[in-house]
């Protein structure tokens, strides 16, 4: 699930869009903006990541520098919807490992119980 | 409407392989990564959610502890809580501290800020006590719903679904009252990006126990700290008569 989601991410290309050129492109810069919080927003989730903090930044960078010169407003909403789904996966993701954590630790399972497994050897 | 006081613990983060110090006297705790005791995420996602619902007015997060337990009050103020309360405990003091000096000073200011909910975890992940909700409750002479499951607030009545051995208990409760958060009382929301940018406009109040008339002397003394006995590896079987043998062998049938 973990190759999943960056597979995810490096495949939606989140472009990184280009300062205003010459001809003047105003509708590039709310864009700019929010792709810009898209990536810092992701940077900070990936602080989390299991794999390293590290591992994730360098995807996510590659993600966004793959598809940097996409002009398209329309195709970069609809790159940033793509982010904003990895940032909800992500969310998810840390929850279910710590509940599953949690729920490991303290909560013992019936059948663990009854057959007497994964408790430590006296 | 009321006022909520949440408590919330800075623990060394659950993914973390805790390692002994050499000399037994407890973990290594320098440059190890921590957050938010996982219980006190739930107890946190609780209030906010109560305050959502027009239950609750305001949403108090108090942390005890050195200067670093500031982002953890960051955090629950990024989730959603109104203010936070950082009580100022710091070297031999906060080594020591323990249940009962957070449940003196959790009754202290439950009576300044005149709360009528007390939310806390139901226990810490890093020292399992499972006391201070209990020992606050006694201290205010309040009512507790411990290990709570799911939490209904019915005029001035709480209504409680607890944990127990053995399946639920449901009890109601007069408020002011004292609860404590299990696993299953909620899904916590994540402190994103966005969420901590906003809530550094929400203040933080900084005061010590002094200030609030308590004691930080502790009466419990830690002598040593050892690793948990290593699991022996499993025994693998090559049939089914075999386990079943190994079985009978170990009691279990």
């Amino acid at each position: 699930m973990l190759n999943h989601l960056l597979y995810v991410l490096s495949f939606s290309s989140i472009p990184v869009v280009k300062a205003a050129t010459v001809s003047g492109s105003d509708m590039a810069n709310p864009l700019r903006r929010e792709v810009r919080q898209l990536y810092k927003n992701l940077l900070f989730l990936g602080r989390e990541y299991p794999k390293g903090a590290d591992y994730f930044r360098e995807r996510l960078k590659s993600a966004f520098m793959k598809n940097k010169d996409v002009t398209d407003p329309k195709e970069i909403k609809k790159l940033v919807d793509r982010g904003e789904f990895v940032i909800k996966e992500l969310e998810a993701l840390y929850y279910l490992r710590k509940y599953r954590a949690m729920k490991k630790r303290y909560y013992e399972d019936e059948m663990s119980a009854v057959l007497n497994i994964g408790r430590p050897v006296d | 409407m009321s006022r909520v006081l949440v408590g919330v613990k800075r623990v060394i983060d659950y993914a973390v392989k805790i390692r002994v110090k050499p000399d037994h006297s407890g973990v290594v705790t320098d440059g190890v990564k921590h957050s938010m005791n996982p219980f006190c995420e739930i107890a946190v996602e609780e209030a906010v959610k109560l305050k959502e619902k027009k239950l609750i007015k305001e949403v108090v997060a108090v942390s005890c502890g050195p200067t670093q337990v500031t982002e953890t009050i960051r955090t629950a103020l990024a989730m959603g809580c109104d203010r936070g309360i950082h009580v100022e405990v710091s070297g031999k003091d906060y080594e020591a501290m323990g249940p009962l000096q957070i449940s003196k000073i959790f009754a202290a200011l439950a009576k300044k800020e005149e709360a009528s909910l007390i939310i806390l975890g139901k226990q810490a992940i890093d020292d399992d006590c499972n006391q201070t909700g209990q020992m606050t409750a006694a201290l205010l002479d309040w009512p507790q719903g411990t290990f709570a499951s799911e939490v209904t607030i019915d005029g001035e009545k709480v209504k409680v679904v607890r944990e127990i051995d053995g399946g639920l208990e449901t009890i109601k409760i007069s408020m002011p009252a004292v609860l404590t958060a299990d696993l299953r009382l909620n899904t916590p929301r994540y402190a994103t990006l966005p969420n901590i940018m906003k809530a550094k406009k929400k203040k933080i109040a900084n005061m010590k126990p002094a200030d609030l008339g308590v004691d930080m002397v502790s009466r419990v003394e830690v002598l040593r700290v050892d690793e948990p006995p290593t699991r022996l590896a499993g025994v693998k079987v090559e049939t089914v008569d075999d386990l079943v043998a190994k079985l009978r062998a170990n009691g279990t049938i």
